[in-house]
């Protein structure tokens, strides 16, 4: 790119990367507090009930309980991300509407005698009909899981776009499916928690939280507890992964600051792995049908889908979620006809909530495995149907969003040669196989309320340089991401900046990590706030040398006119001097930033752009199928992503090869198996996502574009990767051993079942 | 009942009081304050407790502390010699071999064992070695060169 940076584009590692191989970086659960009380939940045992009675007395009276609470004795208020979609209270009231729904809560002295307070509390329940799965829960008569929701349908869009049905008389072919992506958990290695302390003289609770979005948290907390957010200070410590399931508020968090407020303790709140399985979120299973229009030459013309979401017993970030799924049909493809109905139903399992892609992947898997579908159908190689129809930089979307930057058809080649296509795809011996995906994702949500960033960056009088910012680091390193951009803008080096982040009670506002936001958004307040300082120091330090500030750099630790290094100062010197000058110290830089918005951006209320830039990107995965045992080996898996400029290019590989982790899990190994309600498989040994035994030999490529919205260039990295390799894998698989799998995950027993079904065949290559 | 008892860990020895079903990992976070041994799972299925006990990787969470009596405890705390990183700590900050960190300690711990037990592993031994250690968000391609890198160092010196 011909830029000349010193630590922006650099690999360099983690800020905090030292405190975490050291077993010092603090996680939720690592804190302890004089005097901590523990608290820990009891839960429905039954998918949908009416609560008769709770009686707590004799967990009360176990010597060591501090206080029991139920549904009965909190505030008539319920949360949820999306203000008009609230639906859940932080313990059921009427009624309980999943296994694993909250129904009271005990704090103890400790972890023990809470559990055992839990056994003591007695709940009479009237077991109510309840309803697994969505398209079953939207037929007349079906049980209701919230009364006020008639067939169970709690969000609905439909859109329309270009000339709707119309399109498909024009269309040369017309291809139909219906596809199935099922329950996926994020599993984050470190379990959920909270711990709350409240200073009653000040009426002030302080919460840590394992929480992606500490702003988010507050105002839920806020509400829920009757409390000003001004009275509530939410402290995000190292989260030890989220994936989007540390989005929404939970029960411990409501409770722990419920008990610290009521019994003036610090109180401390863990869920046990079984409980992240069935009581915190998961990825929505989702029924997509897609019909696809193609004109002769290989352009798709036209697309209508139908998408059921099972969202399990509440709403969480449902009109977000299906209105990304919607959007985000119209690239990285041309899809000049559009129309989309999508259904978010209630059903009595566990909630789906954002999961890395949010609502994307399940429509992506759909669209690119039907596109292979096609290619072989028309007899078009697949990735040239992906070249020919990608959408292009400057290009319009029928949603209006605003394309600035676009390395969508160079992904496609470049995955393409680095997994071998051409030698390769419809090549190999049976039971070998190419294929692939793309995919595009947004950097960040351009307009709602908290949708925008602040920072402060103090230059202090070592030259060392603070920045106070509300982004979550939540283990992808947004924390060094923005020291970097700092650092660059100010000419130091990564050593000299220390960041302070996602306090409430101390840095600017700041949305939190979702959405794929943070480089760009927080980036970019960080950034501005570092021009700011830089600024008051060139103008003090052009009159010194008597230079146009305009000519001033800030490079190594030194200002000078460019091109001329002699002619300058250290900053040492510069801000020596600067303090007896008599100006005002210290030198603070701020900056806000929101992206270029026009109302509505939302796209719940309206087409228009939806994120700052979008980030595009091309998955190819070689796969070998074991026709024996069924297994599948995922040999090397190629990522081709245009993240922009890359700020720093080891975290976005780290990002890029867990995503091809984590869409392996998808495709082949990972479901969270439900049988009338009940979670079958809520810990890791029964879950199963991928070891290191399953590692594929795996190639990242950045494909750079300089974005002009994004910080030095930069676009997301963190979810669009994990799109599409769950349908790159599946359609390595249809190249393997010639057969189309509609449904994830794909599991050794259905492709046994798949390989009897065709009659003894499988000895030689056949395609459909 | 508890048992007054003295366990060995990294070099030190503590006098704590414990009942006979608390486990390591238990007594290690909540008596010892040792809180770089994580719990993941409490069953024995993520790696994140990992400890070393007379040099083997053993998984805290499954292991009673009062079976730890009389045995060299090592956990993520005391892998650091003064002021210096260990190799393997080292090799994971530089290759980018963590993201979250709350599996690291657990890793670090495991491939030490492994290391110890086999200087110069294969790549495919060590992916074997490391298997029960669950990372959700590196993808392992970082990890497994991390310890591959400090494998390749110890076969120069030795």
């Amino acid at each position: 790119m011909g830029k000349e940076w010193s630590v922006v584009g650099v690999r360099l590692p983690m800020l905090d990367a030292g405190a975490k191989v050291k077993g010092t970086a603090q996680f939720t659960d690592d804190l302890v507090l004089p005097g901590m009380l523990h608290g820990r939940i009891l839960r429905s045992p039954l998918p949908h009930a009416k609560i008769l009675h709770i009686d707590t007395s004799k967990a009360e009276k176990l010597t060591g309980v501090k206080g029991v609470i139920t549904g009965k004795d909190i505030p008539d208020r319920k949360f949820g991300i999306v203000p008009k979609a609230k639906d859940e209270y932080a313990l059921a009231k009427q009624k309980v509407r999943y296994v694993g729904d909250a129904v009271a809560a005990v704090c103890a002295v400790d972890p023990e005698t809470a559990e055992e307070a839990l056994e003591l509390i007695r709940v009479e329940y009237e077991e109510l009909p309840a309803v697994f799965d969505p398209l079953e829960a939207m037929k007349e008569g079906a049980p209701l899981v919230h009364e006020d929701v008639p067939n169970n349908i709690s969000i609905s869009i439909r859109k329309e776009f270009g000339e709707g049905e119309k399109a498909f008389e024009k269309c040369d072919f017309v291809f139909e499916d219906t596809f199935y992506s099922q329950a996926v958990n994020h599993a984050p290695l470190e379990p959920h928690a909270a711990v709350a302390q409240f200073d009653p003289l000040r009426g002030e609770i302080v919460i840590w939280s394992s929480t992606q979005i500490p702003f988010f948290l507050r105002r839920n907390l806020a509400t829920t507890l009757l409390v000003p957010e001004s009275k509530i200070r939410v402290i995000k410590p190292k989260v030890g992964g989220g994936f989007g399931g540390k989005i929404d508020m939970f029960a411990k968090d409501f409770c722990a600051c419920w008990f610290a407020m009521k019994l003036g303790r610090p109180v401390k709140f863990v869920y046990e792995r079984e409980e992240v399985f069935i009581a915190t979120r998961q990825r929505h299973p989702m029924y997509v049908t897609v019909k696809t229009g193609m004109k002769k030459d290989g352009t798709i013309h036209a697309q209508r889908f139908w998408a059921y979401a099972d969202g399990g017993a509440y709403n969480s970030t449902a009109p977000l979620m299906i209105t990304l799924s919607c959007y985000f049909l119209m690239v990285p493809y041309r899809v000049p006809n559009l129309i989309y109905e999508g259904h978010h139903v209630y059903t009595n399992k566990p909630v789906g909530g954002a999961m890395r892609g949010h609502g994307i992947p399940q429509a992506r898997f759909a669209v690119e495995r039907q596109l292979d579908k096609i290619a072989v159908r028309m007899g078009i190689d697949p990735a040239e149907l992906r070249i020919k129809n990608s959408i292009h930089a400057g290009e319009d979307h029928p949603g209006g969003f605003i394309i600035n930057t676009c390395g969508f058809a160079e992904s496609v080649k470049k995955a393409a040669e680095a997994i071998g296509w051409k030698e390769k795809r419809g090549k190999l011996p049976f039971g070998r196989g190419v294929g692939m995906g793309g995919a595009s994702f947004p950097s960040g949500v351009s307009n709602m309320s908290h949708l925008a960033s602040g920072a402060v960056v103090q230059l202090g009088q070592d030259g060392a340089v603070t920045v106070l910012t509300g982004a979550a680091d939540i283990g992808q390193g947004a924390e060094t991401v923005i020291a970097q951009i700092v650092a660059e803008e100010l000419g130091v080096p990564l050593e000299d900046i220390r960041v302070t982040a996602a306090d409430t009670g101390i840095t600017p506002l700041d949305p939190g990590t979702f959405g794929s936001g943070v480089t760009v958004r927080a980036g970019n307040a960080a950034k501005l706030a570092a021009i700011s300082l830089r600024n008051k120091l060139f103008e003090f330090v052009a009159q010194k040398l008597e230079a146009n500030s305009a000519d001033l750099v800030a490079k190594g630790r030194k200002i000078y006119v460019k091109g001329s290094p002699d002619r300058g100062l250290t900053l040492l010197d510069a801000v020596k001097a600067y303090r007896y000058a008599d100006l005002p110290m210290p030198i603070i830089g701020r900056g806000s930033w929101m992206a270029p918005a026009q109302e509505p951006t939302t796209l719940l209320k309206g087409d228009g752009n939806f994120a700052p830039n979008y980030s595009f990107m091309t998955q190819a995965a070689e796969v070998e199928v074991d026709t024996q045992t069924g297994k599948v080996k995922v040999v090397k898996m190629v990522t081709a992503h245009d993240c922009g400029t890359p700020i720093n290019p080891l975290l976005v590989e780290g990002q890029l090869e867990g995503s091809i982790i984590g869409g392996m899990g998808q495709a082949l190994y990972e479901n969270v198996i439900v049988e009338n309600g009940q979670v079958m498989n809520p810990s890791f040994l029964d879950y199963g996502f991928p070891t290191a035994m399953e590692m594929p030999e795996m190639e990242g490529i950045q494909v750079i574009t300089d974005d002009p919205l994004g910080p030095f260039g930069a676009k997301e990295s963190g979810e669009g990767t994990q799109l599409a390799p769950a349908p790159a894998i599946v359609n390595a698989i249809y190249d393997a051993i010639g057969i189309d799998f509609n449904e994830l995950p794909v599991t050794p027993e259905h492709i046994l079942k798949a390989l009897r079904n065709k009659h003894g065949k499988t000895g030689s290559r056949e395609k459909a | 009942m508890k048992h007054a008892v003295a366990l060995s860990v990294n070099g030190d020895t503590y006098d704590v009081l414990i009942s006979p079903n608390e486990t390591l990992l238990d007594v290690l976070r909540e008596k010892l304050g040792l809180m770089g041994t994580k719990k993941g799972c409490d069953l024995g299925a993520c790696g994140a407790c990992t400890v070393l006990v007379e040099g083997e990787a053993h998984l805290s969470c499954l292991m009673l502390a009062i079976d730890a009596v009389g045995r060299e405890v090592v956990t993520i705390e005391g892998l650091a010699q003064g002021g210096e990183l260990h190799p393997l700590q080292r090799a994971f900050v530089e290759k980018g071999a963590l993201q979250c960190g709350f599996c690291t300690p657990g890793m670090i711990l495991t491939a030490k064992a492994a290391l110890d037990e086999e200087a110069k592993p294969t790549e495919a031994s060590i992916k074997k070695k490391m298997a029960g250690n669950l990372c959700r968000c590196t993808g392992y391609k970082k990890i497994i060169e991390a310890v591959s890198s400090v494998a390749a160092l110890s076969g120069k010196e030795g």
